[in-house]
């Protein structure tokens, strides 16, 4: 099992999401300029803020060469898991329903929050049991999930809000507490809060390894 | 040797040199300086650059010490860690563009100390900031605040370095003077630091970065080292910061260290290509040439001065040997980062400006730096308190659940919750305590292949500083090593910024002199050795000097961050008790600030028996038995007990009864008291330990309030209360 994790300029969470993934298979950083993914089992897309985010948050990183082969790479079924700035490249790049809006407060906003697990069927979230509670710290000034009520709609049914903020926990103001999608497929995923910084109990809790672990024995099993 | 009379040209009193020193420039050239050399004296013989109020006072720190790597003169200072780690580190000053521009000057006041600890090739790690503001009643203050804290967060969240504490203060002297003090730790292999001496006569110098532009022209002179003025507009003065370009360029530097590709490295900081240029060939004992015309520039048409002067941001300087110099390119284009040789290091031991070949400028590299006139401060200790008394906002006669009620509400009590979470305080997957977890910051080594912990904390209180210049200061370095030991840590350096006000003035220069005298003694005492920072003078607005405020951040280590017990009261029935040589007193005391009044003199120090308390606390929260941590500070044992309880989710009942009664007990302040709870056992064992050193057993962790008899006071509030008013009031304040 070999993760891969993507390294724009900007990017500030991919080291941190190296190791997480090293805690549970190998793991490697696949450079922007790169259009081969080394023959990774599995596709990070980290957060921080790619290309200086001066424009829309990811809007010019979905353009970069390695986003070629990571929507190729999904549309194949490859799982891939875009972790907040990772999470808006693949709303920019289409690979997930919906957008990211700045936080109703209009502030950058760092809190642990609660995620409430919604759906344990999926390659992300096979190592927890519906209505588990993850506590995962979230970092970031545009994360209020947005899409237009039938989609919504749809996604609830589909069951692809994987991920939602616990009652009181959703500070940034996302539609219907929505922290995490994924794709009609299930194989892409994305989530505001950041797993790869809640898999050591010294920085405040593990939880975020569940994710990870999901990944590792989803891909064993495939 | 003919030296000019100076009334000649009054060019060189706008950039802020005197007659004499021009006198001076005119004999050490042998000639009368032209535009860019007058220019560039003017910067290296500024307050900021050339410290000519301040070097021989900061002579008589302590500089040595078993972990010390790298000194005061370099970038920044290093401490061996362990495991082969050194960690760097330094705090800076941008108050005065902070004062003029809040969310670009503090956003580029962090960006410049990013760069001192890239510069000598530690990995930025973490950042703190301390903060001081007039108070929150007034809009312009709120106004700083929040934009401080947001450009402080823009550049930090963005280039990925968490930030992981500090510490915000309110008090009206800083009404037209704001500060911003930006503190960075940097990990590195010790093998990989590198100075910032030019070597190699004939090698490459090679400029990395942004390109040059007409921002900050002339900051170091004009902002930072003379008076704010509020009638000129000095925002053309302010540079502006862009995260994304230093993101590029650290990572390239730190890839081009690991490489071995550079002989030396130095960040363009305050009085740009100038500084940076003329320091490296000084430490080198060599010569550099610029070519000016190969820079590359933002706007077309700037002079050969400006471009020497210029303080854009995200630039670095650095000497390449020939053979190398393609593959830093090659490296720099893999990165995105520009990169031009402007320039050659020369055995001249000058600094020549050349504009597309032709000489525009000639100086000895001596007269730059070390020419720099030193002046003797002309001190004069005050008859009486130099500051107004603060307005009064509680009544002298309140009761002591109103009192403290007022204290844990107060903007320098309150919780900075507020601010803090406007950072991002994880990246790096480090941090063990975060900002408000802790007494101190702490962050794990093992991610870069180290064993235990590093703690850091960074205080300050001007109030008691200005009540008291000697002791206030020395409190300043036994509060940062009081929070360290409340997570178990021995310091191994500090770092400090010395923010005073107009030091030609004799009040100010007798402030100066006895706070450093007060940091040198504790130092001392306590064996931590000063490894660097910064001197801010000339803080002063239309209404006076702001308090004197010496800020001092504290580096040290700790074996096993598994053992870091919280703040908080942990456990139902745990025994309390306060540790420490504590005096409580009132004068500069936060209870006095509500009540109107300042005072004078503060009670003298047992540093000795400080230094005994602290090996105490260390030692007890390195064996992991106890439950909590915390020390006494701003709001007294009241304020610190009533934390314990916030932090824990517990109340408490405490009797504490020890000289006279009331309010000096419950909320006098002093250096070393803490805070500890833990079983009956434990802290009966450590009391068998604590020798001649203070302990007393003071009440029991339990119930849902926080119950007080001191003396003949008495209180009892709901922990709920205490926490309402600790939360709401910053939050409140600012909506």
């Amino acid at each position: 099992m070999k993760f891969g994790v993507v390294r724009f300029p900007g990017s500030c969470d991919e080291v941190d999401a190296l190791r997480a993934c090293e805690r549970f298979g190998d793991a490697e950083l696949l450079w922007h300029h790169d259009r081969d993914l080394h023959q990774v089992d599995a596709v990070i897309v980290p957060g921080g803020f790619s290309y200086g985010d001066y424009l829309r948050a990811g809007a010019i990183a979905r353009f970069s060469p390695v986003m070629e082969s990571v929507a190729e790479f999904a549309q194949g079924g490859g799982p891939v898991l875009g972790i907040c700035n990772g999470f808006q490249v693949l709303c920019e790049a289409g690979l997930l329903p919906g957008a990211l809006l700045p936080n109703k407060t209009l502030r950058f906003v760092f809190r642990q929050v609660e995620l409430a697990v919604e759906n344990p069927d999926t390659p992300f979230t096979r190592a927890c049991a519906r209505g588990d509670r993850l506590s995962i710290p979230a970092k970031h000034t545009t994360g209020r999930y947005y899409a237009p009520d039938e989609m919504l709609d749809e996604l609830e049914a589909n069951g692809q809000v994987v991920l939602r903020y616990a009652p009181g926990q959703n500070f940034n103001g996302a539609l219907r507490d929505i922290a995490g999608v994924t794709n009609e497929a299930a194989n892409v995923m994305g989530l505001m809060p950041h797993p790869e910084h809640a898999v050591d109990p010294l920085t405040g809790s593990t939880d975020g390894g569940r994710i990870f672990e999901s990944l590792a024995t989803a891909a064993v099993a495939a | 040797m003919n030296p000019v009379g100076a009334a000649a040209d009054a060019r060189h009193r706008e950039l802020g040199l005197t007659d004499s020193e021009y006198d001076l420039i005119c004999e050490r050239l042998g000639r009368e300086p032209n535009e860019v050399e007058l220019a560039v004296f003017s910067l290296m013989w500024s307050e900021h650059c050339g410290y000519k109020h301040s070097k021989k006072l900061l002579r008589t720190l302590p500089t040595e010490g078993p972990a010390v790597v790298m000194g005061p003169g370099e970038n920044a200072g290093a401490v061996d860690v362990g495991d082969g780690l050194a960690v760097a580190f330094k705090v800076e000053s941008h108050n005065h563009p902070s004062a003029v521009e809040p969310f670009q000057g503090a956003a580029t006041g962090v960006g410049g100390i990013l760069r001192d600890v890239f510069a000598i090739g530690a990995r930025p790690i973490a950042t703190l900031d301390s903060l001081r503001f007039g108070e929150l009643d007034s809009e312009r203050s709120r106004f700083l605040l929040d934009r401080a804290v947001a450009g402080i967060g823009h550049y930090g969240n963005s280039i990925g370095v968490a930030t992981v504490g500090g510490e915000i203060a309110f008090e009206h002297p800083y009404e037209h003077n704001c500060l911003v003090n930006a503190m960075c730790l940097g990990i590195a292999p010790r093998e990989r630091l590198i100075r910032s001496a030019a070597a190699g006569v004939g090698n490459h110098l090679v400029l990395l970065g942004a390109r040059t532009g007409r921002d900050g022209i002339g900051g170091a002179s004009v902002l930072a080292s003379a008076e704010l003025d509020e009638d000129e507009d000095k925002r053309p003065s302010v540079q502006i910061g862009d995260p994304f370009e230093e993101k590029k360029l650290l990572e390239c530097c730190l890839e081009l260290l690991d490489r071995g590709l550079l002989a030396s490295l130095q960040d363009l900081g305050a009085a740009g290509l100038s500084s940076s240029s003329s320091e490296m060939a000084s430490k080198g004992e060599v010569g550099i040439d610029i070519d000016v015309s190969k820079v590359p520039l933002r706007e077309a048409g700037m002079e050969p001065f400006e471009i020497m002067v210029s303080e854009s941001q995200e630039r670095m300087l650095c000497v390449v040997e020939p053979p190398r110099l393609d593959a830093v390119l090659a490296t720099c284009t893999e990165w995105e980062v520009r990169a031009t040789v402007i320039g050659e290091v020369t055995d001249s031991r000058r600094l020549r400006v050349l504009d597309d070949g032709e000489v525009v400028g000639d100086m000895p590299v001596e007269a730059l730096v070390d020419d720099c006139p030193l002046y003797d401060l002309e001190p004069e200790r005050p008859t009486r308190q130099i500051y107004p008394a603060p307005r009064a906002t509680l009544r002298d006669d309140a009761s002591p659940r109103d009192k403290l009620l007022a204290l844990l509400a107060s903007p320098g009590v309150a919780s900075k919750r507020w601010a803090y979470e406007q950072y991002d305080s994880v990246v790096g997957s480090r941090t063990v305590r975060r900002a408000g977890a802790g007494d101190a910051a702490v962050l794990m080594l093992a991610p870069d292949g180290g064993t235990g912990a590093i703690a850091v904390a960074i205080d300050g209180n001007g109030r008691r500083v200005a009540v008291d210049p000697y002791t206030g200061a020395a409190e300043a370095v036994l509060e940062c090593a009081f929070n360290l030991a409340c997570v178990g840590a021995e310091p191994l350096g500090l770092t400090n910024c010395l923010n005073f006000g107009n030091p030609e003035k004799p009040h100010i220069a007798w402030q100066l002199i006895e706070a450093v005298r007060g940091l040198g003694d504790a130092c001392r005492e306590l064996g931590v050795p000063v490894v660097g920072g910064n001197v801010s003078l000339y803080n002063e607005g239309s209404e006076g000097p702001i308090y004197p405020t010496p800020v001092v951040g504290m580096v040290g280590s700790l074996p096993d961050p598994a053992r870091v017990p919280g703040m908080g009261f942990a456990r139902e029935g745990d025994t309390i008790a306060l540790i420490g040589s504590f005096t409580h007193s009132l004068p500069g005391s936060e209870l006095w600030k509500l009540e109107g009044r300042l005072g004078e003199g503060l009670p003298e120090l047992d540093l000795a028996s400080h230094a005994e308390a602290l090996e105490i606390v260390r030692a007890a929260v390195r064996s992991g038995l106890i439950s909590s941590a915390h020390d006494v500070s701003d709001g007294g044992l009241a304020c610190a007990l009533a934390e314990c309880c916030i932090a824990g989710g517990l109340g408490a009942r405490v009797e504490y009864h020890h000289g006279e009664g009331g309010d000096e007990l419950l909320f006098g302040e002093g250096p070393g008291g803490v805070v500890v709870s833990g079983t009956h056992e434990a802290l009966a064992d450590l009391a068998t330990r604590a020798g001649e050193v203070g302990f007393a057993m003071i009440g029991h962790v339990g119930g849902n309030s926080l119950e007080i008899a001191a003396g003949a006071a008495r209180l009892n509030l709901p922990v709920v209360d205490l926490r309402t008013a600790w939360e709401r009031a910053l939050p409140d304040l600012l909506s």
